[in-house]
């Protein structure tokens, strides 16, 4: 990858790159834009940078993981993901062969999850200017009219269904990054969840709420819902999902699985006479075949998130403000 | 104070000298207008402080001559509402006149669970505002019978404005609910003791909040105990009928005898003799001990011994005893409320013995260590609070929220600071609640509205973001406090010094303002500022807070930086010794901290002596046995000073540590290691002393619950002609980092 003078060959062959591997009819006009009518419904737009080191990890590159991205951010209004756009910046000396990885991955992701990507854009910065390659994505889609899912809806009494196992993406990542071995390896979860949701809200339109828990982890999530609900969360240690391999690196490393990110989960809060038909719906998909109902909204002033663990105690289940400082004096 | 009968007392005293005047509440205190021959006076004053009440405490007496008022006689006046600034009494054991009585088959109180007096009884858990008065406290509801409203109204009665006053004809009465929730007809008392002599459990109400009992000396209730409320190793408190009862367990001598006897009646921990009953205190060498403090506990005692007649059973030795643990589900807070205790401990209790007197605030038992002869507070609860102290200054009505751990909170209006009981630790929802209904609570009862709040540096502790809610909703500025810099402050405060010291910081844990963790720092300390001029060496800690329960990762810290990392996997057979190795060469989730409790962790392990905490400061406490141990037999250590100092004065502890970590002597290596300690701390102490040409040290810190190190490095620098103030009122623990932050804000408001 070169930069500069050299650059300008350099960027067409990008596009071309792009254009095989991302092949659809807006593209191909070779316009700066794309112009396309949407079916009927409330149009919702969402977009995410996507830096990640490594690049590449069990179950996914950065490639796949920027259409999951933000195809999740998008579906998680309930709305059907139709359009992306992708912006590429890439350090000077990038490896053209990842780059096609990268680029192909994208392509098989955005099939899977049913979007077309209509423009993009490429930049190469210098040497050291940049970390290998970012990617950021713009999602486009639309939510029908009698679907209205929102942080600030959820209701006391509400019940709180997760997908799947907590920690996968954060502990392969890490674990890979750091050169830290466990006896099996840990993939990431990352995913789309467009036909899953699409599932969920057929079945169950009066869902009020859902979320991918990203950075943060489930505990960031359920305390942003707290805060903009006005309400309290108590969820059951018991009932959350986490695979064995991930709760005892969790356990070694000093993490709370919590707090530890995901790209393929999802949490929702419904009313609590749908939970039950929710929860057959999503079990009966296969990306959430090991979904739970892990907890329960309540009425609180205080806005706490507490967790019953499986000793029959309760834990405060705290907004942490960046990393996790330790806290023990 | 209130309620501790000081009124009756000045006017049965002034009327037994045959003086005239009078005796009221004031706002600064009491105060006495008495009339009489100068000799008489000079007399009183005398017999004022000799004579005073058990519960009472003269902080100063002031005499001034008066006009005379030739008054007919002497009276007490009643108090004016608003007039108080004196605080609520603590709770205090049931005292021997009304024990006496208790058991007096002749007394109209004979077997009554809730005789009380002027000088004993439930005060602080039953107010509901003040002043403290009946109509003010949960016995309104009951109305004085005329035989106890004879007593409360004469002043030359025991029960003198008692506000708790009752007898069985006016006063609360026991129930007893089943472990299913059933209501049970019969005498309560016979089906908790039936339950307790079966084996079972019984949640017993007591002054500040429940208690869970069964039978100490059967295996199969203790560890049934054990298994229900999911503690499977900390240790349980018992309560024996007096000393005499308790030398079969621990070991015991006159100020252990004494100190068990206040009227706080406090846990007291002592070494534990040999026959300590089984799962009582699993792996320990010693084990917390109580008497009974409440009439019931004494009635429970009774009926387990045989009912025997009169008093001389008091004070004789008595087989049974009781495990006494707090009635909660691990974590939460004690549980005070009847429906409550049903509700939250079913599933533990067997059954309830509950009553009908209200616990209005909670107050968890004090807890004392009674292994030194210092005796230093761990835990100030029922029977100590509310602690009042006075400032060195003014300042504005502030309001301290404290830290994560051990969570107090503290008010202060003019110079005075009110500290409140142990709340508990914030990583648990209930606690967190407690802290929020305590301030509500606090600021009612006293009457203080906050001008100002201030919290940890720690942005996520609940209190501080309780302290940053609540300066929001009242527009109030708020302070951030260092957590060390709060800790001396906190000594200072309450052993009243406003000149510069310096302050010596052993400690687990605190965010500094670089955003490091500190725990091992010598500051100077003056007003509101302080100074960083050291720290100890910094050492990772290999998956953040995990270290602080698994001591083993802090030792292999230790290797690593002694680049002994291989040894790692070989000296802990720990599951997660090969990826801690990794994580310390990579620097993940390792950070950096000066802390002296991580230390101590890691020597514990390094010799063997405990890897994984089974409960807080485990290990640390384990090392102190070991050491002490060591020292008893052999004195200290011969051995080189260990500990070099870099250029710029720091410690630096490698050679110490080498050595640690190459011993097969468990025992010498903790003693060497307290003894090098001592050493090199009060060296750099001394040396820091001379060049900030200051000459008093606060030591503070929960690391200070270490009585080698705080004994050994007083000596050492009271030796070198430094003057050494330590905690006394307070916990040196996280207990007391409300005070500091209050004191701290108070002397930055004066800017
Ligand atoms: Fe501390
Ligand atoms: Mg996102
Ligand atoms: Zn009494
Ligand atoms: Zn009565």
């Amino acid at each position: 990858m070169a930069h500069g003078s050299g650059g300008k060959a350099m960027a067409q062959l990008i596009d071309e790159l792009f254009l095989q591997a991302f092949s659809n009819p807006w593209l191909e006009q070779m316009n700066d834009q794309a112009c396309f009518t949407l079916p009927p419904g409330r149009v919702v737009m969402a977009t995410d940078s996507h830096v990640i080191s490594p690049l590449f990890f069990p179950g996914g590159d950065i490639g796949s993981l920027s259409v999951h991205g933000t195809v999740n951010d998008v579906a998680m209004s309930g709305a059907v993901p139709k359009y992306l756009s992708a912006g590429f910046i890439l350090e000077e000396g990038f490896p053209l062969a990842d780059l096609q990885r990268i680029v192909q991955s994208m392509a098989r992701a955005a099939e899977d999850a049913g979007v077309a990507i209509v423009t993009g854009d490429t930049k190469v910065v210098e040497r050291g200017k940049g970390d290998g390659c970012f990617i950021n994505t713009t999602g486009i889609g639309v939510v029908a009219e009698q679907l209205h899912l929102s942080g600030n809806r959820v209701q006391p009494g509400d019940k709180i269904l997760l997908s799947g196992t907590l920690g996968d993406h954060g502990v392969a990542i890490m674990s890979l990054r750091e050169g830290l071995t466990f006896e099996t390896t840990i993939a990431s979860d990352s995913q789309s969840l467009h036909d899953l949701v699409a599932a969920m809200v057929t079945g169950v339109p009066e869902i009020n709420c859902m979320r991918d828990p990203t950075r943060g982890g489930l505990a960031a999530t359920l305390n942003e819902i707290a805060q903009s609900s006005n309400v309290g969360v108590t969820i059951y240690e018991a009932n959350i999902p986490v695979k064995p391999q991930v709760s005892a690196a969790c356990e070694f490393l000093g993490l709370d699985p919590l707090y530890v990110a995901n790209e393929g989960k999802l949490v929702a809060f419904c009313p609590a006479d749908k939970a039950e038909q929710l929860l057959a719906i999503m079990q009966q998909h296969p990306k959430g075949n090991e979904a739970a109902i892990i907890g329960e909204v309540t009425a609180d002033p205080l806005k706490f998130v507490q967790m019953e663990t499986v000793f029959g105690g309760r834990r405060m289940v705290d907004w942490i403000s960046a990393e996790q400082l330790p806290r023990i004096c | 104070m209130q309620g501790v009968g000081f009124r009756p007392f000045v006017y049965n005293l002034a009327c037994r000298l045959g003086l005239t005047g009078t005796v009221a509440n004031s706002a600064s205190g009491v105060e006495i207008f008495a009339e009489g021959s100068a000799s008489d006076l000079l007399l009183f004053q005398q017999l004022l402080e000799q004579e005073q009440p058990p519960m009472s405490l003269i902080e100063t007496l002031q005499a001034e001559p008066a006009a005379p008022q030739r008054l007919s006689g002497f009276s007490i006046v009643a108090s004016r509402q608003g007039d108080l600034q004196v605080a609520a009494t603590p709770d205090a054991a049931v005292c021997q006149d009304c024990l006496y009585e208790l058991f007096d088959a002749g007394d109209r109180r004979y077997l009554y669970s809730f005789i009380n007096c002027t000088n004993c009884g439930p005060r602080y858990s039953i107010i509901r505002a003040l002043p403290y008065d009946r109509h003010q406290t949960t016995m309104s509801e009951f109305n004085l019978c005329s035989a106890c409203n004879a007593e409360y109204s004469d002043p030359s009665d025991r029960r003198f404005h008692a506000q708790p006053n009752a007898c069985p004809v006016c006063g609360p009465h026991l129930s007893f609910v089943a472990g299913t929730g059933e209501p049970q007809q019969g005498d309560p008392l016979t089906a908790a003791v039936e339950q307790i002599q079966q084996g079972m459990i019984v949640a017993v109400k007591g002054i500040g909040g429940f208690h869970l009992v069964c039978d100490a000396r059967n295996p199969v209730a203790v560890a049934r105990l054990r298994q229900r409320k999911s503690r499977p190793v900390k240790p349980f408190a018992v309560m024996g009928l007096n000393p005499q009862s308790l030398t079969s367990i621990v070991s015991l001598n006159v100020t252990r005898e004494q100190r068990l006897q206040a009227q706080d009646a406090p846990v007291l921990l002592c070494p534990s003799a040999d026959k300590l009953p089984e799962g009582i205190a699993p792996g320990l060498a010693w084990c917390g001990v109580m008497l009974p403090h409440t009439p019931l506990h004494y009635l429970l005692l009774h009926r387990l011994c045989g009912s025997p007649a009169g008093t001389d059973w008091l004070r004789q030795p008595q087989t049974p005893l009781l495990v006494m643990t707090s009635g909660n589900r691990s974590g939460n807070p004690l549980v005070t409320d009847n429906q409550q205790a049903v509700t939250q401990l079913q599933g533990i209790a067997d059954g309830f013995l509950l009553h009908n007197r209200d616990i209005h605030i909670r107050c968890d038992d004090s807890v004392v260590n009674g292994l030194s002869d210092q005796m230093p507070l761990i835990r100030r609860g029922r029977g100590l609070a509310p602690q009042v102290i006075r400032l060195p200054q003014s300042g504005p009505a502030t309001l301290a929220v404290g830290a994560f751990f051990k969570n107090t909170l503290c008010l202060t209006q003019g110079n005075r600071a009110y500290v409140s009981q142990y709340i508990g630790d914030l990583d648990n929802p209930g606690c967190c609640q407690s802290l929020a209904q305590m301030t509500g609570h606090l600021t009612s009862l006293l009457g203080i509205k906050p001008e100002q709040v201030v919290c940890d540096l720690h942005p996520d502790f609940y209190s501080s973001r309780f302290a940053r809610e609540y300066a929001q909703q009242n527009d109030i500025p708020l302070h951030r406090v260092q957590h060390h810099h709060a800790h001396i402050a906190s000594v200072m405060a309450e052993q009243n010094i406003s000149e510069a010291v310096l302050g010596l910081a052993l400690d687990g844990l605190g965010l500094g303002p670089d955003q490091q963790l500190w725990g091992g720092e010598l500051l100077r300390v003056e007003g509101h500022r302080y100074s960083r001029l050291g720290h100890l060496p910094r050492l990772a800690l290999p998956g953040g807070d995990r270290a602080s329960s698994e001591p083993w990762r802090s030792a292999a810290a230790v290797l690593h930086r002694l680049g002994r990392g291989d040894e790692i996997s070989a000296r802990f057979s720990q599951p997660a010794a090969t990826t801690v190795k990794q994580m310390l060469d990579q620097g993940f989730n390792c950070p950096q901290s000066s802390s002296a409790g991580r230390l101590f962790d890691a020597v514990a392990s390094l010799l063997g002596i405990c890897h994984r905490n089974s409960f807080e400061a485990d290990a640390a406490m384990q090392l102190e046995a070991s050491a002490c141990r060591y020292l008893q037999r052999f004195g200290h250590p011969q051995q080189d000073f260990l500990i070099d100092f870099s250029e710029s004065g720091q410690p630096m502890l490698n050679r110490l540590l080498q050595c640690i970590a190459d011993t097969e002597d468990p025992e010498w290596g903790a003693a060497l290691f307290h003894g090098q300690l001592i050493e090199g701390l009060s060296r750099w102490v001394i040396a820091q002393s001379r060049i900030m040409n200051i000459s008093s040290v606060v030591l503070g810190g929960g690391c200070f619950l270490n009585q080698i190190l705080l004994q050994g490095l007083t000596e050492k620098l009271q030796q070198a002609g430094i003057t050494v103030y330590s905690a006394a009122k307070l916990p040196c623990n996280d207990a007391g980092i409300s005070l500091g932050q209050a004191q701290i804000a108070h002397a930055l408001a004066r800017q």
